[in-house]
C-alpha cells in the first residue's frame, strides 16, 4: 500500500467525489454530506503516512510511483514528493476536510455538487503537488480550475459570473503560455517531460528568459503577485465561504510553488538576472497591497488583499534564493509563510464566513461588537487577527521572521520595507476587529447573534491549535525542508547556460550543506 | 527539585493559571479563578526569590535551552532561559508585583462580569514577561516582547464596549509595532553580522565587530554597532514609551487600575530598559548609541513631567509620572550607569505601582470618579489609602533615605559623570526634572487627600444596572455621600508595596550599585566611567546613610522642596494663582494641553495619511489602471476585434465565396513567389 500513497491521495477523494455525486439531487442531501466526510477524512488520513514515513534526511523525491501514460510522447504518470511539496499535499487534504465540514449546514442547494467539487479538487490539486512529470503537472494544475470555476459560479455570490469568468480568464490565460514552454523544454530536454530533465537541460539566457516570462504570467497570476492580482479579490469576494478557504489556503500556493518547482531550477540563470524584477514586484505587493488593504469596507476583500500582502513574502523569500551566502533563511521562509498562511487564512475566511452566514454582510461598517454575543468567536477571531498580523506565538511569525532574517543579510533595505508588514500587517488587521468584534453592539442583528455552534468551534477549534502549534514548534514543519532546500539551492546555484556548467563565484555548492552561517564581518 | 525543573516552573506556573482561567472561567466559580491564579504566580514568585537568593549566595547562573524552537541552515533557535543575577531580579519585581495586583484584584474587580477573563489576562501577562526577562536568545525575546503587547492590548480594550478603550489599545498596539519595526531589523543585522542570536555568542562576537562598517547610503558608511544598537533601541522606544513613540501610554489608562500598576508602570514599559541593560556589551560598543539614548531619554523625562502637571484625571498623572520615570532610566543607560537604570526601574516598580493601587483606591472609594478636581480631604476617609501613597509620593520625588532617592540621585549623578556630548543636555533635563516631578506630584496629593471637600458634587444618576457600575464609567458620589475606605484585599498591597517602596533603595543600594550583584550581567567598558566615579563618590560620602545625609546639602533635595512648596502654596494656599497662569500662559497652555500635538500628528498626519495612499492606490492603481485598463481593457480590445470579425460572417454564399477567391489568390501568388525566384 506505501507504495501507491500518492495515487491514494490524488484518486481517493476523486471517487469519493464521484460517489457523492452519485447521490443525486437535494432529496439525498445528508447521505451526500456524510459520504462526502467520510471521504475527505479518510483522503487525510492517506496523506498522514506521507509525513510519518518521510525521510527527512533525504532530498529528493520519496513515495516515488512511475508508469508509462502517453507513451508515444514519453509522458508518464510519475509521482513523488520531496520536502518541498509534501506538507501541501497534506495541508489541502486538511483543508479540504475542514471545508466539507465548514459547508454542513450552510449549503443547502446542491449539496452534493459541492461536496463533489471540493473532493475532485482536493484530488486534483493533490495530483499538482505531486507530479514530477511537467505535463502530468500542466493537466492536474489545469483541470483543478474547472471545480473552482464551477464553486465560484454556482454557489458564488451577485457578481458571481463576472467573478468566475475573471478568475478564469486570468488564469487560463496564464497557463496556456506555460504549456508552449513545457513543450520547449520537452524538446531541449531530449524528449522528456520529466521535470528532473528540464534542470539538467542547456539553455542560453535569451531562451531562459522568454520561458521565465511565459512561467511568470502562469504562476504569478496564481500567487498572485502585483500588478496581476485583481482577480482574487473580486474572486473571493463572490466565492462561498469553502472556496475562498481553498482558494487562499491551497490555490494560491501552487503560484508559488510553481515558481520553485519550475522557475528557480530550470532557469536559475534568468531568476538570478530578474531576480531584482520579481524582489521589487514582491515588495510592491507588501507596501501597496498592505495600504489598500488598510481602507477596505468589506471584510473578505481586506483578507483578500491581505493574503496578497503575505504572499509577497513568499515571493520576496524565494527569489532571494541566490542572494546573501544562498539564502536558506529566505527560501525555508517562504515555504514556511506558505503553510502558515494556509491555515491562517483558512481561518479568517471561515470567521468571515460564520458572521456572514448569520447576518447575509461582508461589509465591515453592518458590524460592531460582536464580541457582546459570541464572545467564544470573538477569541477565535482575536487570535486568528493576530496570526495574521505576525505575532510571535503563532504560525503567522515564523515565515516574515525569517523572510526577514534572510532579506537582511541581502539588503538591509529589502527587510526594511518588508518588515513594514508589522505595522501594515497589524493596522488593516487590528482596526478590523476594532470594527468588527469590539465596541457595543452595532445594530439589531447584532445584538441577536448566536455564539458559535459545536461544528463551528470544531472547525475554529482545529485551526487554532494548527496556528499556534505551528508557531510554538515550527521545527516539527521546518526540519524536513532542510535537504530539499539545499537540492532546490543547489541546482539553481549553477549556471545552465550552455558550455559553462562551472558553479557561480561564490555559490560554491561543496561547502553549501549545512554550514553554518558565514560570518560576514568586514574587520 | 532540580534547578531546571524550578526554572521551568516559574514561567509556567502563571501559564497554567492562566490557562484554567481562560478556558474553563465559565465552568468554575470566581473564586476558584482567582485562587488558581494568585496559587501560579505565587508559586512563581516563592521560587523566584529562592533562585535569587540561591545565586546571591554564590550560585552559578544558568544557561541553557528548552527546546529547539526551529533549525535553519545549520543555525538552532532556541527557546531556553539565562538566569543570572539580573533576570533573577527582574522575576522578583515582575512576581512580586504581579501577586499584589492579583490580591488587589479580587476587590477592584468584584462586580466586573469579566473577572476569570481578568485573572486570566493578567497571569497570561506574567507568564509573557518571565519569557520576556528569562530569555537567553533573541527569538524568545522578540516573543515575550510581543507577547506582553498582546496581554496589554487584551487588557487596554478589557471593557471592549467602551469607543476610548478600543481607540487606545489598537493605538497602543500600533506605536508599539512601530518600535518592533526597528527592533526586528536591529535583530536581523545581529544575525547577519555576529552569526548568532544566542544572547552568550552575541556578546562574545561583538568586540570583534566594534569597526565594522555598513552602508545603508551609498557613500555613507555607518558604524555597524551604531545602527543596530539603535534600531535595537528603537524597539526599547516603544515598549518603555518613550519620546516619540510615547503616545500610547497615557491613552492606555482606560484599561483597569490593577493592570496600569502591572502593566503600564511596573513591569512590561520597563522591558525596554532591561533590554537595553542586558544587551550592555553591545551598547557599550558605540557612543553614537549612547548619546542617542540620552537625548530620548532627557527629552522624555523633562518634557513628560511637565504634561502631568496639568492633568485633571489621576491615572493621567500618574502615566504622565511613569513616562519621565522611564525617561530617568533611559538617561541612566545611555550614562552607560546600566545598574542604576535597572536600580530605579526596580524602585519605581514598587513605589509606582504603589501609587497606581492607591489611586485605584481612591477612584473606588469615590465610586469610579477619576477627577482630582471633584475630590479633596480624603486622608479622613481612607487613612491606609492617604498614608501609603504619601510614601509612595515621597519616594518618587527622593526624599533623602526613601527607595526613590537612592536610585534617582544616582541616576543624576552618573549623569553628572558621563563625557558624553548629550550629557550637558541630560543632567540639565534630570535636574528640572526633580522640581517637575516633586510638583506633579504634590498637586496631586494635596488635590486628593488635604483641602477642600469637593466631592459629591455629582448629579444624581438614576439606579445604575450592575453591569453599568462594572464597566467603571465615571460617575462619582452624588451630594451626602461620604468616601469609604476599600477593602482589605485592596489596602493589603498597598502595605506589602509601601515598604519596600521605604526600605528596599537603602538595602540595595550598595550590593546593587556598587558591588557585584550584576557583575556577571552588565558589562562597561573601560572609558565609560561613571559608574565608577559614583562609586568613588558613594564611598566618599560614606555609604548609604552617608549619602542619605549629604543630600540636604545638594541641589535635586532643594529642587524637590521647592516643588513640594510651591505645589502646597498653588493648591492649598492660594488655588486662584494656578488658574490665573493657565489664563496668562495661553498658547503654552494649549501647547501642553494637547500633549505637544503629538496626537494630532500621528493619527492626523501619519494615519491618516496611510489611508488616503491607500484609496489612492486602491482606486486609482488597482481600479483604474488594472483592472479598467489592463484588464478590462484588453477584453475590450478583444471585443471590438470580435465584433469587427463578426461584421464579416455576414452569412451570404456570396461573401464567403468572395472571400475565398482572394484567399486562394493570395495564398497562390505567395506560393508562387516563392516557386518563381527559384525557376528564374
Amino acid at each position: 500500500m506505501t507504495g501507491h500513497l500518492l495515487s491514494l491521495a490524488i484518486w481517493l477523494p476523486v471517487v469519493a467525489g464521484m460517489l457523492v455525486l452519485a447521490t443525486g439531487n437535494d432529496r439525498h442531501a445528508n447521505v451526500a454530506r456524510w459520504l462526502a466526510l467520510a471521504g475527505a477524512l479518510a483522503s487525510f488520513l492517506v496523506t498522514l503516512p506521507l509525513y510519518t514515513g518521510f525521510q527527512s534526511l533525504h532530498g529528493g523525491p520519496q513515495f516515488e510511483e512511475m508508469r508509462p501514460w502517453i507513451a508515444s510522447l514519453n509522458i508518464n504518470y510519475h509521482l513523488g514528493v520531496d520536502g518541498l511539496s509534501m506538507w501541501f499535499v497534506l495541508l489541502n487534504s486538511f483543508v479540504t476536510l475542514m471545508v466539507v465540514i465548514a459547508g454542513w449546514q450552510v449549503i443547502q442547494e446542491r449539496v452534493a455538487q459541492y461536496m463533489a467539487a471540493f473532493l475532485i479538487m482536493c484530488g486534483l490539486i493533490n495530483g499538482a503537488f505531486a507530479a514530477l512529470d511537467a505535463m502530468l503537472f500542466y493537466v492536474f494544475f489545469e483541470a483543478m480550475l474547472i471545480p473552482m470555476y464551477l464553486i465560484i459560479g454556482v454557489w458564488g455570490g451577485p457578481r458571481r459570473v463576472y467573478a468566475a469568468l475573471k478568475f478564469f480568464l486570468y488564469t487560463l490565460l496564464g497557463s496556456l503560455l506555460t504549456l508552449v514552454a513545457l513543450i520547449y523544454l520537452y524538446q531541449k530536454a531530449g524528449g522528456s517531460f520529466e521535470i528532473a530533465d528540464f534542470v539538467r537541460a542547456e539553455l542560453p539566457l535569451s531562451a531562459q528568459a522568454l520561458l521565465l516570462v511565459a512561467f511568470f504570467f502562469a504562476f504569478a497570476v496564481k500567487v498572485p503577485m502585483w500588478p496581476v492580482h485583481t482577480w482574487l479579490p473580486d474572486a473571493h469576494v463572490e466565492a462561498p465561504t469553502g472556496g475562498s478557504m481553498v482558494l487562499a489556503a491551497i490555490t494560491l500556493k501552487l503560484g508559488a510553488y510553481g515558481f520553485l518547482r519550475f522557475a528557480l531550477p530550470i532557469l536559475p540563470d534568468a531568476c538570478r538576472e530578474y531576480a531584482w524584477l520579481f524582489i521589487a514586484l514582491s515588495l510592491v505587493a507588501v507596501i501597496y497591497i498592505g495600504l489598500v488593504a488598510l481602507v477596505q469596507t468589506d471584510m473578505k476583500k481586506l483578507v483578500a488583499y491581505s493574503s496578497i500582502s503575505h504572499m509577497g513574502f513568499v515571493t520576496l523569500g524565494l527569489f532571494m534564493f541566490a542572494k546573501g551566502e544562498l539564502n536558506q533563511y529566505a527560501v525555508e521562509g517562504a515555504i514556511i509563510q506558505m503553510i502558515s498562511h494556509g491555515f491562517v487564512s483558512a481561518a479568517m475566511f471561515y470567521c468571515i464566513g460564520v458572521m456572514y452566514d448569520r447576518v447575509h454582510s461582508r461589509k465591515i461598517a453592518d458590524y460592531g461588537g460582536v464580541a457582546n454575543r459570541m464572545p467564544i468567536f470573538a477569541a477565535f477571531m482575536v487570535l486568528f487577527a493576530m496570526a495574521n498580523s505576525g505575532l510571535p506565538g503563532t504560525s503567522g511569525f515564523v515565515g516574515e521572521f525569517m523572510v526577514v532574517l534572510g532579506a537582511v543579510q541581502v539588503n538591509f533595505w529589502y527587510a526594511f520595507a518588508a518588515a513594514t508588514t508589522l505595522i501594515f500587517g497589524a493596522g488593516y488587521t487590528l482596526w478590523m476587529v476594532k470594527r468588527v468584534i469590539f465596541g457595543e453592539a452595532g445594530n439589531a442583528h447584532v445584538a441577536e447573534l448566536k455564539d458559535v455552534s459545536p461544528r463551528e468551534f470544531l472547525v475554529l477549534a482545529v485551526l487554532a491549535i494548527s496556528v499556534l502549534g505551528m508557531g510554538l514548534y515550527p521545527r516539527l514543519f521546518g526540519d524536513v525542508l532542510h535537504e530539499s532546500t539545499n537540492d532546490l539551492i543547489r541546482a539553481a546555484a549553477v549556471s545552465k547556460l550552455p558550455k559553462n556548467n562551472l558553479p557561480l563565484p561564490g555559490a560554491d555548492a561543496a561547502d553549501l550543506s549545512d554550514s553554518p552561517l558565514p560570518n560576514k564581518v568586514k574587520p | 527539585m532540580t534547578m531546571q525543573t524550578i526554572y521551568l516552573l516559574i514561567p509556567l506556573a502563571p501559564l497554567l493559571g492562566a490557562l484554567i482561567a481562560g478556558l474553563f472561567g465559565w465552568a468554575i466559580s470566581r473564586r476558584a479563578a482567582h485562587v488558581v491564579t494568585i496559587a501560579g504566580v505565587g508559586i512563581s514568585f516563592l521560587l523566584s526569590a529562592y533562585v535569587l537568593k540561591t545565586l546571591l549566595s554564590g550560585g552559578d547562573s544558568f544557561n541553557g535551552s528548552v527546546y529547539t524552537w526551529l533549525t535553519v541552515a545549520g543555525l538552532e533557535f532556541n527557546v531556553g532561559f539565562l538566569v543570572d543575577r539580573l533576570s533573577a531580579m527582574m522575576m522578583c519585581v515582575v512576581t512580586f508585583v504581579s501577586l499584589m495586583v492579583h490580591v488587589y484584584t479580587i476587590g477592584y474587580m468584584h462586580e466586573d462580569p469579566g473577572y476569570a477573563r481578568f485573572f486570566s489576562y493578567i497571569s497570561l501577562f506574567t507568564f509573557s514577561m518571565l519569557m520576556l526577562v528569562m530569555s537567553n536568545n533573541f527569538v524568545q525575546l522578540f516573543f515575550g516582547w510581543e507577547a506582553v503587547g498582546l496581554v496589554s492590548y487584551l487588557l487596554i480594550g478589557f471593557w471592549f464596549k467602551r469607543p476610548t478603550a478600543i481607540f487606545a489599545n489598537m493605538k497602543a498596539f500600533l506605536i508599539n509595532r512601530v518600535g518592533d519595526f526597528g527592533f526586528l531589523l536591529g535583530i536581523g543585522l545581529v544575525l547577519a553580522h555576529f552569526g548568532s542570536l544566542d544572547y552568550a555568542e552575541v556578546f562574545k562576537a561583538a568586540p570583534s565587530v566594534q569597526e565594522a562598517t555598513i552602508t545603508l547610503f551609498p557613500g555613507h558608511a555607518w558604524s555597524l554597532m551604531t545602527v543596530t544598537c539603535v534600531l535595537l533601541f528603537i524597539g526599547a522606544m516603544g515598549k518603555s514609551a518613550q519620546f516619540p513613540l510615547h503616545v500610547w501610554l497615557p491613552d492606555s489608562m482606560e484599561g483597569p487600575t490593577p493592570i496600569s500598576a502591572l502593566i503600564h508602570a511596573a513591569t512590561m514599559v520597563t522591558a525596554g530598559i532591561f533590554m537595553v541593560a542586558r544587551m550592555s556589551p553591545l551598547f557599550e560598543l558605540s557612543d553614537a548609541a549612547l548619546n542617542f539614548i540620552l537625548v530620548i531619554g532627557s527629552i522624555t523625562a523633562l518634557f513628560m513631567g511637565l504634561l502631568g502637571i496639568i492633568q485633571n484625571d489621576i491615572k493621567r498623572v500618574v502615566a504622565y509620572s511613569t513616562l519621565s520615570q522611564l525617561g530617568y532610566m533611559t538617561v541612566a543607560l545611555g550614562a552607560s550607569a546600566y545598574q542604576a537604570g535597572v536600580f530605579h526601574l526596580m524602585t519605581h516598580a514598587f513605589f509606582k505601582a504603589l501609587l497606581f493601587l492607591a489611586a485605584g483606591s481612591v477612584i473606588m472609594g469615590l465610586h469610579h470618579d477619576q477627577d482630582i478636581r471633584n475630590m479633596g480631604g480624603l486622608r479622613k476617609y481612607m487613612p491606609i489609602t492617604w498614608i501609603t501613597s504619601l510614601i509612595g509620593s515621597l519616594a518618587l520625588i527622593g526624599t533623602p533615605f526613601l527607595s526613590g532617592f537612592y536610585s534617582k540621585d544616582s541616576i543624576i549623578e552618573a549623569v553628572h559623570f558621563s563625557k558624553l556630548p548629550a550629557a550637558g543636555f541630560a543632567y540639565f533635563a534630570v535636574m528640572a526634572g526633580v522640581f517637575v516631578t516633586a510638583f506633579y506630584s504634590f498637586r496631586m496629593y494635596f488635590l486628593v487627600f488635604h483641602g477642600k471637600e469637593r466631592f459629591g458634587k455629582a448629579s444624581h444618576h438614576g439606579d445604575h444596572t450592575d453591569e453599568e457600575e462594572a464597566t467603571d464609567h465615571h460617575h462619582g458620589l452624588t451630594p451626602g455621600q461620604k468616601p469609604h475606605e476599600s477593602p482589605w484585599v485592596i489596602t493589603l498591597p498597598l502595605v506589602l508595596l509601601a515598604i519596600p517602596s521605604v526600605i528596599i533603595g537603602a538595602v540595595e543600594i550598595e550590593p546593587m550599585l556598587f558591588g557585584d550583584f550584576f557583575s556577571d550581567a552588565i558589562l562597561i567598558s573601560g572609558n565609560h566611567e561613571a559608574m565608577a566615579k559614583l562609586g568613588e563618590v558613594f564611598r566618599l560620602h560614606g555609604g548609604v546613610t552617608g549619602m542619605g545625609t549629604h543630600a540636604f546639602i545638594t541641589l535635586p533635595f532643594w529642587l524637590a522642596l521647592a516643588g513640594v512648596a510651591l505645589a502646597w502654596f498653588f493648591y492649598l494656599k492660594r488655588p486662584d494663582i494656578p488658574s490665573a497662569i493657565r489664563k496668562a500662559a495661553g498658547p503654552l497652555y494649549s501647547l501642553m494641553e494637547n500633549k505637544y500635538y503629538m496626537d494630532h500628528l500621528y493619527i492626523n498626519g501619519f494615519a491618516a495619511a496611510g489611508r488616503g495612499i491607500g484609496v489612492i492606490f486602491w482606486k486609482l492603481g488597482d481600479t483604474i489602471l488594472i483592472d479598467g485598463l489592463l484588464v478590462n481593457g484588453s477584453a475590450k480590445v478583444v471585443e471590438f476585434g470580435a465584433g469587427l470579425v463578426r461584421r464579416i460572417q455576414t452569412g451570404y454564399l456570396y461573401h464567403y465565396a468572395f472571400a475565398m477567391i482572394v484567399g486562394a489568390i493570395i495564398l497562390l501568388s505567395w506560393w508562387l513567389g516563392g516557386i518563381l525566384p527559384a525557376l528564374r
